[in-house]
């Protein structure tokens, strides 16, 4: 309970950050609705040249393009921002005020920033995937809106606890921040496409050194009504594995820590 | 700084005048030379000692066409897309990689940095034009990563099986000068884009835009061929596709005869051009800095 409401005041400076930068959140609308047109046209003309990309339409392709805007929306909100300011943190020092505050240290490292404009990517990937979906012709029983939206909850939780593996690492490297920039480059690019369609060999790369398919593809298949039940089960098998190694990770790498001064 | 200079304002703004804003060309070629061969030098030790930023820019920029390359290769599959086969996309993507290292800059982030900050005061104080020491600075860059790239692209198209049978020692030769063209080409376009952050606060909706152009009509998303016809002949008439997908084409054999000469030629028409854009856009951005504090 006293968690949430942390959590809560932190989301609520973040918005209030959105009246204050109002000019910032136009910018990232525009920036959204170019990016969302770029990849439309990117569709169309891979679609002037073929039927369907090893199985996937063009509608269901628009859908996973949508997750995509999602996922990338919620991690730019809080997680990516978070995570940079974490390892800023422990380089700096300054890590040492966030460990002395009554709350988990993991939540509070992990929504210490909220970049609202982030927000943006949230509202088009929502809209996205419904037009996506409706394009389709799917029927979308309450089944598989179930099966999406748990899907996608695991994985979200897959991507934080790999950014937050990844940001730990900052407790014994001092200078990582490029780490961030490289699962960025990887996720902006290869998350807009499904898993499916890459080589054997860069496949079990895709879905587990980096959990871009999990995130993506696997949320995607369960609208356009490609997904399997074990598929699914893994997914939020691997999300539960994720959530464990990271928080036992955080906890050795606490007790490592001696502050910036000691 | 400009309070401080006596003199009607009027008058420096022409050509050929002794400005204390720095001007294109107060300075004989010799004296450039020497500029350029020292600040290339020192570029070149800053970007070694910080050769792992710069490794991780060599891997950043490989994942985006190793994404095209397997997205085209689906498309094409056993056939061909755009007179495309699926190993002649590998190899288009791989040249494509090596051809924007070799053009690409990235003044376009910096420039709004430089303005806020006020970071562009000091570069402004100096005789010598900041483009120089953007050029070092950026040569310096492109040459300590193709250590990455090269390697990378070799790797790849063993690895993906790139079909490169059309290139020949002769068209090797013709890429040369296609690639040295663009690359001033895309430097000079691309500073004319980072001075709209002398009028602009906020670039980069500007950049995007310009980058989603970029991508399409440069080539860099697909091969021009497989781009629908209207694109196409849009694209022909923009400087983008000669600052990547002509060199590319060159090299891969897809160019020759007349298309070689008319692709020459539209490199040079589009840096005439845009070298008369800068100059323009350079005497009114710098009229118009007023730095923080100043």
């Amino acid at each position: 309970m006293h968690s949430l409401r942390v959590l809560r005041a932190f989301l609520t400076v973040g918005v209030l950050n959105i009246v204050q930068y109002r000019s910032d959140f136009v910018i990232a609308l525009v920036n959204a609705a170019i990016s969302l047109v770029t990849q439309v046209l990117g569709l169309s003309v891979i679609f002037t040249n073929t039927a369907d990309l090893r199985g996937w339409t063009a509608d269901d392709l628009l859908v996973l393009i949508g997750v995509h805007f999602f996922i990338s929306g919620l991690v730019g909100l809080v997680i990516r921002p978070s995570m940079e300011a974490l390892m800023e943190g422990i380089r700096l020092g300054t890590f040492d005020f966030l460990l002395t505050k009554p709350a988990d240290s993991q939540l509070l490292a992990s929504s210490q920033v909220v970049a609202p404009q982030a927000a943006t990517d949230l509202v088009v990937g929502v809209g996205v995937v419904a037009y996506g979906v409706s394009r389709t012709g799917l029927s979308l029983d309450a089944g598989s809106l179930a099966l999406f939206l748990v899907t996608l909850a695991a994985g979200f939780a897959t991507v934080y606890c790999f950014l937050l593996l990844l940001s730990t690492l900052a407790f014994w490297f001092v200078k990582l921040d490029n780490i961030l920039v490289i699962f960025q480059a990887l996720f902006g690019n290869a998350g807009r496409w499904p898993v499916t369609i890459f080589p054997g060999w860069m496949r079990p790369v895709l879905t587990f050194v980096v959990p871009i398919a999990f995130a993506v593809t696997v949320p995607a298949q369960a609208l356009t009504g490609q997904l399997t039940g074990g598929a699914a089960l893994l997914s939020v098998a691997v999300a539960v594995g994720f959530v464990v190694a990271s928080r036992a990770f955080w906890l050795v790498a606490l007790r490592r820590y001696t502050g910036a001064s000691a | 700084m400009r309070a401080a200079e006596p003199g009607p304002l009027r008058q420096r703004d022409e050509p050929g005048d002794a400005a204390p804003r720095p001007s294109f060309g107060a300075f004989s070629p010799a004296a450039l030379a020497l500029y350029y061969r020292r600040q290339f030098g020192s570029a070149l030790a800053n970007n070694l000692a910080y050769r792992g930023a710069v490794a991780i820019w060599v891997v950043t920029s490989v994942i985006q066409p190793l994404v095209f390359i397997v997205v085209w290769r689906t498309v094409a599959g056993s056939g061909s897309t755009g007179g495309y086969t699926a190993a002649q996309f590998v190899a288009y993507f791989l040249v494509m990689m090596v051809v924007d290292h070799l053009t690409f800059i990235w003044h376009m982030w910096e420039f709004e940095y430089r303005i806020r900050t006020g970071a562009f005061s000091p570069l402004l104080l100096r005789p010598v034009h900041p483009i120089h020491n953007d050029v070092c600075e950026n040569l310096s860059y492109k040459l300590v990563g193709l250590v990455g790239i090269l390697p990378a692209a070799v790797l790849l198209a063993v690895v993906f099986g790139a079909d490169l049978s059309a290139t020949t020692p002769a068209t090797v030769l013709a890429f040369l000068p296609a690639v040295l063209l663009a690359m001033v080409l895309r430097f000079v376009v691309e500073w004319c884009v980072a001075l709209s952050a002398f009028w602009l606060t906020k670039v980069s909706a500007m950049n995007a835009v310009f980058f989603s152009l970029f991508t399409f009509l440069g080539g860099q998303f697909a091969p021009l061929s497989v781009l629908p016809g209207w694109m196409q002949t849009v694209a022909a008439w923009t400087p983008f596709p000669w600052t990547l997908a002509f060199p590319v084409e060159v090299l891969l054999g897809r160019r020759t005869g007349t298309e070689l000469l008319v692709g020459y030629g539209a490199q040079v028409v589009w840096v005439v051009v845009a070298l008369v854009v800068l100059r323009l856009l350079w005497s009114r951005a710098t009229r118009r800095y007023s730095a923080v504090g100043a």
